[in-house]
């Protein structure tokens, strides 16, 4: 699945980064702890979560993540999309709840296999 | 063997939302210098993990970074309250943290346990009431 396949299939609003919405996703993971996070390494992932603050887009660069989706119409202040723009992270936001985002996302195969497309 | 790259950051304690700045700079770092992805990222999540900890726990400290040719030493110094019973620090889910560092999404009891998990080697010299060094050894080889 590509940045701009998960974009459609959850309505969302792109804050930043929107020439890297090409790139591919191999995985996903829906955590509002980010030391949870920072403890299972996925490549070339995507964070969605509710919480909004810096540490989500430090922890996103830590694990090598590609993108990060805001949930429940949660958007992040100037500053957030900054450092996540500095470091090429695509960050979205959507209205729908993380439960139901990280269900559409995976009933469309993305981290269903471990297995790069 | 030649001496080391050291690269030498102060963490400000005070802060909590700019912690992580020292982790992501050494990402830059390593990434010019031409280290693998895996490497790196390992590296910088321990550290991550570690700058996180010292401004939670210990009003911050400092990290130094050493290159070296066939590994990379991280040694996070704070002068905290030390850590009382390390096995139990060692446990993932304990922690002594605030609500408030909760509510930003830490304090869930992961960072000693990442620490170790994302490094080849772990010592923690930790003395209670005078401060808390831990050095980390990843191997390149």
């Amino acid at each position: 699945m590509k940045i701009k396949d998960l974009k459609e299939l959850l309505d969302a609003e792109v804050l930043c980064c929107e020439e890297n919405l090409g790139r591919h996703l191999y995985s996903a993971c829906g955590c509002d702890l980010m030391s949870d996070v920072l403890a299972y390494v996925k490549d070339q992932g995507a964070l969605l979560t509710g919480l909004v603050n810096p540490q989500v887009v430090r922890t996103a660069v830590m694990m090598d993540l590609v993108c990060i989706v805001f949930v429940r119409s949660k958007v992040p202040t100037e500053d957030i999309v900054e450092l996540a723009r500095d470091n090429g992270i695509v960050v979205l936001t959507t209205g729908k709840r993380l439960y139901e985002a990280c269900g559409i996302l995976y009933s469309n195969g993305l981290g269903v296999k471990a297995t790069k497309e | 063997m030649s001496e080391p790259l050291v690269f030498h950051y102060d963490i400000d304690g005070e802060d909590f939302i700019s912690a992580g700045q020292a982790s992501i700079q050494i990402k830059k770092n390593l990434r010019r210098i031409g280290l693998s992805p895996e490497i790196i990222r390992r590296v910088s999540i321990a550290m991550y993990d570690g700058e996180i900890n010292m401004v939670i726990h210990a009003k911050g400290g400092t990290a130094d970074v050493m290159l070296y040719e066939d590994r990379i030493e991280i040694i996070l110094a704070d002068k905290g309250p030390g850590i009382e019973n390390i096995e139990q620090a060692m446990q993932e889910g304990y922690s002594t943290a605030s609500d408030t560092v909760r509510s930003l999404g830490f304090g869930a009891g992961m960072g000693l346990p990442n620490m170790k998990r994302y490094s080849d080697k772990m010592t923690i010299d930790t003395t209670v009431g005078v401060g808390t060094t831990v050095t980390l050894v990843i191997n390149l080889i």
